[in-house]
């Protein structure tokens, strides 16, 4: 690992969205145009402070999700990755580059969607804004870390892209967006016990409920921290220096 | 000085569950332009992969500068270039070298040097997505220059290229050797052949020839270097006929 070549990583990567506006645009406009819609399609202040929240842990985490996917199978595929295999470049390198480049955007992401929801949507939430900035990062960096490992299981874009409803949407149905977690079969209860979305969306409630920073919510962060380091070891095993 | 840059010996690998490449042996001698020949399919590509280190093999040894092949010694001293080109479509040219550049830590002007070398000055700002097909397999070679490897690995580095392109590239070649470079280029056209010290000409996993062009006209009593890859070929399946 060396902190010049990861540093290099994460601008080339920075640098590839910025000739890539319409991408960028996606990322930024989509969620904003939805948390709108939501607000509108809700209609209650009182059950939009509930949702809303949630769904700015969860935004991050889809689309950084998708992004990564795609954009490392492009690197697998494309053969750059078997470029920079043979070169000193550490796969900690191109893991934490990544990291950094769509943390940063991530954290773009969600400041853009987040003040448009507490000016113009009115969203009241009783926690401090930075903790919400960091754990929307957090998930950000979660759905990064997953979607690197998914990439390794896909061998073509369509695949790549038919991941996301595999790994993201059984999460969301059951990381008590949908339906509370406590009115769920005991079952699902457990499995959703295991699925780190579960912990961004307690998070989320966490802040929208309580002014200071509880312990819930400083075991949330820590739970989420800890899946995101053990999807980028698992996904840091996908990527080896030699190929059959 | 070690006399040999890359020693493989039996070299034996499997792609896709049977074996491609049959127990390959060779040397390639420092500052030499060796060509890879044979047709599409013959196990070129996977050879170049294992000399590089990023093919798994089944059985014998490649040793590159006196390390296993794929060493963390190496990264630096050896430059590839696949033949596809593997650079980031939506850089420019010159965002593309920056960043291999940082990762191998080549010297600052190494940038402006491999563009000038693979004669892509006029292309440094644009978007690699919009190159032409000659010039993106020489803004891939650009890449494995970069850093001023002592052994580069060439896959098909001239596909596509105008003769008077090609011409200058094989002329890059030879200056490079003449500063103690060695090159492995690989080729599936046989008038590159003759512009190479040595060739090993490859079919079906097997390195049919080891010889200098010369050699090898000699050896089989022709002046075509496609004619002497024909009676190569002819000998070898009369020798396997019983």
């Amino acid at each position: 690992m060396n902190i010049r070549i990861t540093l290099a990583t994460t601008r080339r990567i920075l640098a590839q969205l910025r000739h890539d506006h319409r991408t960028v645009g996606l990322l930024i406009g989509v969620p904003s145009l939805l948390m709108i819609l939501l607000r509108y399609v809700i209609d209650n202040e009182l059950a939009f402070n509930r949702f809303g929240p949630m769904l700015l842990g969860v935004f991050p985490f889809i689309v950084m999700f998708i992004v990564t996917s795609v954009g490392t199978l492009r690197e697998r595929t494309g053969g750059t990755l078997e470029r920079l295999m043979t070169t000193p470049l550490g796969k900690l390198d191109l893991l934490l580059g990544y990291a950094l480049a769509f943390g940063l955007l991530a954290l773009v992401q969600v400041a853009v969607v987040a003040s448009i929801s507490m000016t113009w949507l009115g969203l009241d939430l009783a926690g401090p804004v930075w903790v919400l900035l960091v754990v929307a990062v957090l998930d950000a960096l979660l759905g990064m870390a997953l979607g690197l490992f998914a990439s390794a299981f896909a061998r073509t874009e369509f695949q790549a892209v038919q991941f996301m409803p595999a790994f993201v949407l059984p999460q969301a149905l059951l990381c008590g967006i949908v339906v509370a977690r406590d009115q769920m079969a005991t079952w699902l209860q457990w499995i959703s016990d295991v699925l780190p979305l579960t912990y961004a969306v307690e998070a989320m409630q966490q802040l929208t409920g309580n002014t200071d920073i509880t312990d819930t919510l400083v075991l949330d962060t820590v739970v989420i921290a800890g899946c995101t380091v053990l999807a980028l070891g698992l996904g840091a095993a996908t990527l080896r220096r030699r190929t059959p | 000085m070690l006399k040999s840059v890359v020693s493989v010996s039996d070299l034996r690998v499997d792609r896709g569950g049977r074996e491609v490449l049959h127990g390959l042996t060779f040397e390639v001698p420092r500052g030499s332009v060796v060509g890879l020949l044979g047709p599409s399919g013959c196990g070129k590509t996977t050879l170049m992969r294992c000399v590089v280190g990023v093919q798994v093999v089944r059985g014998g040894t490649v040793t590159v500068l006196g390390h296993p092949a794929g060493s963390p010694a190496l990264r630096r001293l050896v430059g590839y270039s696949t033949q596809d080109p593997a650079i980031y479509k939506d850089l420019t040219v010159v965002e593309n070298l920056r960043y291999f550049a940082a990762v191998l830590g080549a010297p600052a002007g190494d940038v402006a040097r491999v563009i000038d070398e693979v004669g892509l000055g006029a292309n440094r700002d644009q978007l690699v997505a919009t190159l032409s097909g000659g010039e993106l397999s020489r803004a891939s070679l650009a890449a494995a220059l970069l850093n001023a490897p002592e052994l580069l690995v060439l896959d098909e580095p001239t596909v596509g290229l105008d003769p008077v392109l090609r011409k200058e590239l094989w002329d890059l070649f030879h200056e490079l050797a003449e500063r103690g470079v060695t090159l492995v280029v690989s080729s599936h056209v046989m008038d590159e052949a003759a512009r190479c010290r040595r060739l090993l000409l490859m079919r079906d996993g097997d390195i049919l020839a080891d010889d200098t062009p010369d050699g090898l006209r000699a050896a089989t009593g022709t002046h075509d270097l496609e004619d002497a890859f024909l009676r190569v070929i002819a000998e070898r399946q009369e020798a396997h006929t019983p």
